[in-house]
């Protein structure tokens, strides 16, 4: 089979499987549910090996392979094709998104276990992996927009899935209002691209746009700022990134899956997809990367006291999709991806982990309460050290090569480019200090009372209430119900852990500088044509000098922490009485939540009243009182000429007749 | 003989009806009168087609019959079931159409 049938069949069994599970949700027994949403995804992994294997048959030049099944709509000689485009791009991200769905397809096969919302679970899950597989294989701008709705949409049901729990429905309208957004950036963006190119095939516009832009014309930032407005909501960048935190409320899985490996990352693929427009607007991919930086620093921050275990790793993902989104808008394409794939290993394992240790806590999220599970959960715990390794840059894991190359890159392109080198490095330092700010508050130090009583065999549980607001909860219809599912029990979650922690730990050796450069070489493919990334090569002193300088960071912030929480416990106390304006500032995540209340919601309630009150019940209902009062009034007049005296009628035709007549004999006379 | 005369009976006769149509407030002497108008015009069509030499005017005529006795019929039929409802048989009463 060709590259591009595999590519169809990628599509289909997520899609199928979608269907099966919501069309059957009544007749299938037990966990069929789970073993047909993991069997589906599994084997849009194989398919995805098998188009890889496809593509290399083909030489580097000629691996970008589009296929069309039909036209589904065109206008004014425009087509929108259902269509897909196989390239080393896409079939890398293909085999990211379908490689680890299918472990946490696994995981919550058992994780799930409890739950009365099992099969409707599994629906959405699968359709959320058909949906980004669509939005990562889409061969034009038209069917990426579709497949950016539906990721949206599976991530609204997803996160608002405990639907009977108000903070999980609001989180999801959030998370939905703002991805609406950047859909409208990415629409906005789509139109202007037709009405310049006449095109929306990507191989089509990539080759109109050098000849029909000037460098930095401003149509063509116009456009790639659309598309950056898409990207960062979608990437949960700032300004757009307050619904990811939130987005927490959705089962652990959910966060795993669509909130730090996969669907978080279409804004970084959409930046990697459109370099040859970014490439002709310099400036609009330099305010990217700054976006990048500054989200990348303060999520960082915000990391530091946040004390619900999975905000924490909710903002450490805003932070490193701000690295990803750094390295693809200063040119750094392949490094910026090398990135989002070890990024996704190690991050999918720390919320697995999170979830383990939350289902050990019965539900309960607040790291304060947590501590000493190092006995309770030898598994979970070794696997949260591994990720929380990686995720710090440990050397030899996975993100220490990842990050590097980023951060290496942008020093070699010198310049103004130093910045986020400097930058990153600082937040490299953050990022250590909180993940081991995780290690040691849940792992070491005094076990809990859980972790007492699961070292005796006893696991944890608690009424079902709500861990935001503490409210009773019914379990019926969907809720994390009476059984909690620990990695120590359920071999699926074991070794869908083991799978990704292999991951976190060795994914990076297949990218060492000077040594071996696979990601690099596959994805030339399709960057073999840009200008930015293949203009600056990164010596190998630079690139060992990047290793060492993010080495240093990584023990720096492991070493802080270390200190804080192992040699002086209670030191952050002190620390935070005596700075409690930073503190206060940090632990309100700098006020974005309540800057943009009152930038955007609180003028569009009063701009909502002010329609209501003003323009809806003084001017549009003015205007359609005094139109049938008008109108009634007029007819009152005319209907006291209907009497109902027949003679009356009569006459008036007689007198009509009579006048008539005597006109014509005037006229004629 | 001469048209006019014909034409000023013709005339006479319509205003008779006409006149009748206006006065009279029973529905029988109303559709009477009806009648007279409608005869009177036939008397008209009739006039010119002789004075013309042209049979068309006599068609018409004709087709004005069928017309009256159409028109008669459902006037009639009215008429009966006026009565049968026991309603005044008086048209200034039958004012249920009024605005």
């Amino acid at each position: 089979m060709s590259a591009t049938t595999f590519g169809w069949l990628i599509l289909a069994f997520p899609l199928v499987g979608a269907i099966v599970i919501g069309l059957g949700f009544r007749v299938l027994p037990g966990r069929s549910a789970g073993a047909i949403g993991t069997a589906s995804i599994g084997a849009a992994f194989v398919c995805s090996v098998g188009a890889l294997i496809g593509l290399l048959d083909h030489p580097v030049e000629e691996r970008q392979l589009a296929d069309t099944l039909y036209d589904y709509a065109g206008a004014a000689g425009i087509p929108f094709e259902l269509g897909i485009l196989v390239d080393p791009l896409s079939i890398f991200m293909a085999l990211v998104v379908t490689g680890v769905s299918t472990m946490i397809h696994l995981y919550s096969f058992a994780y799930m276990g409890g739950d009365a919302g099992y099969r409707r679970f599994f629906a959405y899950l699968n359709f959320f992996v058909f949906s980004m597989l669509l939005l990562v294989l889409a061969g034009n701008y038209a069917l990426l927009i579709v497949g950016w709705a539906f990721v949206g949409y599976a991530s609204y049901a997803l996160i608002s899935f405990w639907y009977r729990r108000d903070t999980a429905t609001r989180a999801g309208m959030k998370a939905f209002v703002i991805n609406v957004v950047g859909d409208i950036g990415l629409v906005f963006a789509a139109i202007l691209l037709i009405q310049q190119l006449g095109a929306t095939e990507y191989l089509a516009v990539f080759e109109a746009a050098p000849e029909a832009f000037e460098t930095n014309e401003w149509t063509i930032v116009a456009i790639c700022l659309l598309l950056l407005v898409g990207a960062f909501a979608k990437s949960a960048q700032i300004p757009f990134h307050t619904w990811l935190p939130d987005a927490m409320e959705g089962p652990t899985p959910v966060s795993a899956l669509i909130h730090a490996a996969t669907m978080v990352t279409a804004g970084v693929y959409l930046i990697a997809r459109s370099f040859p427009l970014f490439e002709l607007a310099p400036t609009a991919a330099d305010i990217g990367a700054f976006v990048g930086l500054a989200t990348l620093i303060i999520a960082a921050t915000i990391a530091l006291v946040v004390t619900d275990l999975k905000r924490i790793i909710a903002y450490s993902t805003m932070s490193q999709i701000g690295y990803m989104v750094v390295g693809v808008s200063i040119g750094a394409y392949s490094a910026g991806l090398f990135h989002l794939m070890t990024h996704a290993f190690f991050k999918a394992l720390l919320f697995m982990a999170a979830g383990s240790i939350i289902a050990a806590m019965a539900a309960n999220q607040n790291i304060d309460r947590m501590g000493g599970f190092r006995k309770a959960l030898p598994w979970t715990c070794g696997l949260l050290i591994i990720g929380a390794l990686a995720l710090s840059g440990f050397p030899g894991t996975s993100g220490f090569f990842s990050k590097d190359e980023i951060l290496a890159f942008a020093a070699e392109r010198g310049g103004m480019y130093w910045i986020f080198a400097i930058g990153g490095y600082l937040a490299a330092i953050l990022t250590a200090f909180y993940s081991f700010r995780i290690v040691f508050r849940v792992v070491y130090g005094e076990p809990c009372k859980e972790a007492k009583e699961l070292e005796g065999g006893h696991l944890a549980h608690a009424e079902p209430e709500n861990p935001a607001t503490g409210e009773p909860e019914d379990t019926d219809v969907g809720f994390p119900g009476p059984d909690h599912w620990i990695a120590e029990r359920a071999f699926p979650m074991k070794a869908a852990m083991t799978v990704l922690g292999v991951g976190a730990l060795f994914a990076g050796f297949v990218q060492v500088p000077g040594v071996t450069e696979v990601i690099t070489h596959f994805l030339e493919g399709t960057f073999e044509d840009s200008t930015v990334e293949n203009s600056v090569e990164v010596s190998e002193k630079v690139a060992y000098i990047g290793l060492l300088v993010g080495g240093l960071c990584a023990f720096l912030g492991i070493g802080a922490a270390f200190y804080l929480y192992i040699v002086a416990p209670g030191s952050t106390l002190r620390l935070r009485d005596r700075a409690h304006g930073v503190h206060d500032f940090l632990f309100h995540k700098w006020y974005f939540d309540e800057l943009l209340d009152a930038l955007v919601y609180r003028p569009a309630i009063a701009l909502g009243r002010f329609a209501n009150d003003t323009v809806e019940r003084v001017v549009v209902q003015g205007i359609v009182r005094g139109a049938s009062g008008g109108v009634g009034g007029l007819s009152a007049t005319v209907r006291t000429a209907q009497s109902g005296f027949v003679r009356f009628y009569a006459l008036l035709v007689v007198a009509g007749l009579a006048g008539l007549g005597a006109y014509f004999l005037i006229v004629s006379g | 003989m001469d048209l006019t005369w014909y034409l000023v009976l013709s005339a006479l006769l319509f205003s008779i009806g006409a006149g009748g149509v206006l006065v009279r407030r029973s529905p029988l002497v109303i559709l009477l009168c009806l009648e007279i108008m409608l005869n009177s015009a036939n008397l008209a069509l009739i006039a010119f087609s002789r004075s013309l030499g042209d049979a068309d005017g006599q068609i018409f005529a004709l087709i004005v019959m069928v017309v009256a006795a159409c028109e008669v019929v459902v006037g009639l039929g009215l008429i009966v079931a006026m009565y049968r409802r026991r309603l005044p048989l008086d048209v200034d009463e039958s004012r249920g159409l009024r605005g």
